[in-house]
């Protein structure tokens, strides 16, 4: 039995991990200072699940992978110069912020509202894929809202790894407490899964797939919708940076024995 | 919640929604979220989700629940998302709640923002407090805190595990109502993946998290590397101590690209701005480099302690309150074998 499937990717920016950040209050509610300066890379989580949709659909051919990704459009451009370069896919494009302190479920309708608009959506191929946290929100609430919208009840959170059968069902393993894993077997698309970091490296560049990927990158960047997301209802008391600085006692020339028992005896106060 | 912040001058219905474990009983986290509720004015209700939930209900009888709703059924059992949505849904939907307060465990963090979607309200997770003026959550990965609170209800709060002292109270007979709940799914949960006991680094309730660095699989003085000896050392304090092992990405990251390396390392390891964040009473890192973001995986650590090589390192200066500067080869072998001596 040939299987072929639709896989969806929702994903969005964030700031570049080794950037300094530190939220300013504004009249739309709190930011980041200088967000439209810092060099921004796609989520980890969402390319995660990027690198997993490309594996998946190479070992199904036939498949196609749709990027969905909600961002200033602008960035998003320059982020795609890279991640164009290590997986196949159709990028759908909306503009708008890809701040944290946005509300998940405006994010959620602007992505599910795209996703029903492609053409030849079919339901029992769809695996609709995503970070099960960002690295800006963080609230794993997102891909959930997705799949409500879109009527998909199997959902999983924390995905490290799918396995498809020949009969079309597939076993998940999910990230439980304690480094363990929840296996589940699911008996088909549609699906949500919402990824940790999978099992694949991040593949390296290869500019063929770049290539084919920018021509019908650029015209759905140009074709990008906007999208109106807000934070209506919360009221934000205060954001701040955690006060972290320690007075650290330095101890140098001091013999692995005696650091050994003084480590010892810290661990079984 | 207070009316002055919420605009709202009726008290509010909470809901504590808790899953049963395999022996029936309630775990931690659970009685830590109803703590938390107590700092809300409002009627207390508790449901309760689970193959059965008699057991549970008598364990809180003394809460001060006005009500325990339940969910009962073997279906029920399963961490799964279609069926723990659909009990959650119909619990809430029975109390009338306005707040709904979940513990962040693996099976809520799955179906939170769902269920609350379903009843049109709104879900913040990986909530670190809850007060009288609102709730307390990261953003960025743990690089910035907020205090916020929403208008929306219901609103369904997901506080994270270890935050709240969890709920004393008397025990005893406690009534219920059933909900009733008529839910399928296509998924079956056929089991538990876990590695095997000598190979289980991951300890959340160990009182000391061990965070092995990158330097660990450096060459060392002699030029060499030294990767079967590491890994040897670090298993050994693992086991010794039945600590639990973090790891900063960089040393994770060499595992995927298919380097000799620490062969019980994996993500689930990671902490940091891309891995967990986990709580524990003490931290001791090892070879650990860097500055901001990978420190965030020390944010909920209180004791900290760090063995660098470097004086300057960035991880331990101004994180740790101990920074060691010393060949972490040979102190923690030698950690080890003052552990096994005892």
């Amino acid at each position: 039995m040939s299987l072929t499937y639709q896989i969806v990717v929702c994903g969005s920016l964030v700031p570049d991990p080794l950037q300094t950040l530190e939220p300013v209050t504004t009249t739309a509610g709190p930011a980041l200072k200088n967000e439209t300066m810092l060099p921004a890379v796609l989520d980890p989580w969402a390319g995660h699940a990027l690198f997993e949709a490309a594996y998946l659909a190479k070992n199904n051919p036939g498949s196609k992978v749709y990027f969905v990704s909600l961002a200033p459009k602008a960035k998003l451009q320059q982020v795609m110069m890279t991640v164009a370069q290590k997986a196949g896919f159709e990028l759908i494009a909306i503009d708008g912020p890809a701040s944290g302190f946005t509300e998940a479920a405006d994010v959620a309708n602007a992505l599910a509202d795209t996703i029903k608009t492609i053409p030849g959506l079919d339901m029992s191929k769809l695996l609709v894929f995503g970070g099960w946290e960002s690295a800006s929100r963080g609230a794993g609430a997102t891909m959930q809202l997705v799949g409500e919208k879109l009527g998909i009840t199997d959902q999983f959170q924390g995905v490290d790894q799918i396995t498809v059968a020949a009969d079309g069902s597939f076993e998940i393993l999910e990230r439980v407490e304690g480094g363990k894993h929840q296996a589940s077997k699911c008996a088909g698309a549609p699906a949500v899964l919402g990824w940790a970091t999978g099992n694949l490296p991040e593949p390296p560049n290869n500019p063929q797939i770049g290539m084919a990927n920018m021509r019908t990158i650029m015209p759905a960047l140009q074709k990008a919708k906007p999208a109106k997301i807000a934070a209506e209802g919360v009221t934000f008391a205060s954001v701040a940076l955690p006060k972290q600085q320690r007075q650290t006692k330095i101890v140098k020339d001091m013999s692995a024995d005696d650091i050994a028992k003084e480590i010892i005896a810290w661990i079984q106060q | 919640m207070d009316p002055a912040i919420t605009g709202d001058t009726n008290m509010e219905t909470i809901l504590v929604l808790a899953h049963t474990e395999a022996d029936g009983s309630l775990a931690k986290p659970a009685l830590e979220a109803i703590a938390a509720s107590r700092n809300i004015t409002g009627t207390l209700i508790v449901g309760l989700i689970g193959a059965d939930t008699q057991k549970a209900a008598n364990q809180i009888a003394g809460c001060g629940a006005a009500k325990f709703l339940t969910v009962t059924g073997p279906e029920f059992s399963q961490p799964r998302y279609a069926t723990d949505a659909a009990a959650a849904e119909a619990i809430a939907k029975a109390a009338a709640a306005t707040i709904i307060i979940v513990p962040h465990t693996s099976r809520w963090g799955r179906v939170a923002a769902g269920v609350a979607a379903r009843l049109s309200g709104r879900a913040d997770t990986h909530v670190t407090g809850i007060s009288a003026t609102g709730i307390t959550r990261w953003y960025y990965r743990q690089r910035m805190e907020a205090q916020m609170t929403r208008t929306q209800r219901p609103w369904l709060i997901a506080i994270d595990p270890g935050c709240t002292v969890p709920l004393e109270c008397a025990a005893g007979t406690a009534t219920t109502t059933p909900v009733a709940v008529t839910v399928s799914s296509r998924t079956q949960v056929t089991g538990i993946k876990a590695p095997e006991a000598r190979q289980q680094t991951i300890r959340p309730d160990a009182k000391l998290l061990f965070v092995a660095g990158a330097g660990w699989t450096k060459k060392q003085a002699d030029g060499a590397t030294h990767v079967p000896e590491a890994a040897e050392i670090i298993l050994g304090f693992l086991n010794a101590s039945k600590s639990s092992l973090g790891s900063s990405k960089s040393l994770v990251d060499i595992s995927g690209e298919g380097q000799a390396v620490l062969p019980f390392m994996s993500h689930l390891n990671q902490i940091g701005q891309t891995g967990s964040t986990p709580r524990h009473a003490k931290g001791l890192s090892t070879c650990c480099h860097g500055e901001e973001p990978h420190t965030v995986g020390w944010r909920f650590v209180n004791e900290r302690r760090a063995i660098s090589l470097d004086p300057n390192c960035g991880w331990a200066r101004g994180k740790a309150d101990v920074l060691y500067v010393a060949d972490a080869f040979a102190v923690m072998r030698k950690v080890t074998a003052l552990l096994a001596a005892k």
